[in-house]
């Protein structure tokens, strides 16, 4: 195989990712990992520096397109970023540490959870009373626009939210993706925020948590400008490619379809991790 | 005036001016990438990949000096290194950009918590973590 027959097959493969994880919301990202290593047998501390730039090209390509619409929620964002880029500074050195085979397991389990996070049914939670002090005092509380005028929310137990986000942000740095289920998992089910907001705030924050990794990695030698070129190129035109087609009929059967096949190169991710393969 | 020139800028405008640089980066980024690629597979089209074993990148793209260097000797790799660099700066200038609309907006607790992102980001770019 030549470099020029990789480079394309690999566009065609990151088209496709960048293409069902805009149509589905899981992100092209995690499924750029199996796609290097299971697929193109590369080795995975390329595939991981590879697909933290994706994350941040597909993040910023639509973060751009919410922040406009005023869903974002910019304090939120920015106040949580301090957990997300701390921890994933903290995930870039401790993957120094870690033997490749134990990441593999790791991002198995964590593509896994965020499959079925993203199958799970979204419950919209009744307002809850309490009131959080720091929540007012960090004026994390803000509304957002919708067809009836604008509609208010409460941002609920900031600590836990705080913690969970610092989580996300040590998977971010370990793993290379945008850990946006961790994040949207924080945001909705312990900050109590609507999930509109909740989406599109952790989207807006993927690509600084993931940019707080990638300059570690880029001095380590993990970003490959050969890899780089085809996936950012493939997983944008695919992304861009989803939100012009995304009508929402279909989506539901798609996403079962493609949490199915993230399940399948999970698990395959975690054998190959048990036996020493990657 | 000054009154006057805070609310000009206020929310809408400056989210709307991140939404803009958020979108200028990731274009102008993803640009100089396909330049470089073509370049990169014109010469290098026809050799064989070889990632399935980790030895880093070869000399010279891993860091800024190294890169620059490269692309002023028209090395399609570099290029390609360029763009990926200016594609990991778009998310971080947007947060310096953030500073300013904190400030334009008299928030200091935000203006403080910005830099506070600043800071981790710059840590972690003083090379004494690459390891």
């Amino acid at each position: 195989m030549t470099i020029l027959f990789f480079t394309l097959i690999l566009l065609c493969g990151a088209f496709t990712a960048g293409l069902l994880g805009s149509l589905t919301g899981l992100g092209g990202g995690v499924v750029i990992i199996p796609l290097l290593t299971l697929g193109f047998h590369v080795d995975i501390r390329y595939a991981i520096g590879t697909a933290l730039v994706a994350s941040i090209a597909t993040s910023s390509g639509s973060a751009s397109a919410y922040v406009k619409e005023g869903i974002t929620n910019i304090r939120l964002g920015m106040f949580l970023e301090i957990a997300t880029t701390t921890g994933a500074v903290a995930g870039a050195l401790i993957a120094v540490y870690m033997p490749t085979n134990v990441v593999a397991i790791i991002f198995g389990l964590v593509l896994i959870f965020s499959s079925l996070v993203s199958l799970r049914k979204k419950t919209q939670y009744a307002e809850d009373s309490s009131q959080s002090k720091l929540a007012a005092q960090l004026r994390l509380n803000s509304s957002y626009p919708s067809a009836n005028g604008a509609v208010n929310y409460q941002v609920h137990r900031v600590p836990g939210g705080y913690f969970m986000m610092t989580f996300a942000g040590v998977m971010s740095g370990l793993l290379g993706i945008g850990s946006g289920a961790l994040k949207v998992l924080a945001m909705d089910n312990i900050m109590r925020i609507p999930f509109k907001v909740s989406t599109t705030t952790s989207n807006f924050m993927i690509g600084v948590t993931a940019a707080a990794s990638a300059v570690v990695y880029l001095q380590r030698g993990y970003i490959s400008p050969g890899l780089c070129m085809p996936v950012v190129l493939g997983v944008l035109a695919g992304a861009f490619a989803g939100s012009k087609l995304l009508t929402r009929a279909n989506v539901k059967w798609l996403r079962i379809v493609f949490s199915v096949v993230i399940g399948f190169l999970a698990l395959q991710m975690i054998y190959n991790g048990i036996t020493g393969k990657l | 005036m000054k009154k006057l020139f805070s609310t000009y800028f206020r929310d809408k405008d400056i989210q709307q001016l991140i939404g803009k640089q958020l979108r200028l980066g990731v274009i102008l980024s993803s640009a100089i990438v396909l330049v470089g690629g073509i370049i990169y597979l014109v010469r290098h089209g026809h050799e064989q990949p070889s990632y399935g074993s980790f030895t880093g990148v070869r000399e010279g793209l891993d860091n800024l000096p190294g890169i620059w260097q490269g692309v002023l000797e028209n090395k399609g790799m570099n290029i390609i290194q360029l763009g990926v660099v200016l594609l990991i700066a778009t998310p971080i200038i947007r947060i310096a950009f953030s500073v300013i609309a904190f400030l334009l907006e008299r928030d200091y607790l935000y203006v403080v918590l910005t830099l506070v992102v600043l800071g981790v980001i710059m840590f972690s770019m003083s090379g004494g973590l690459a390891g």
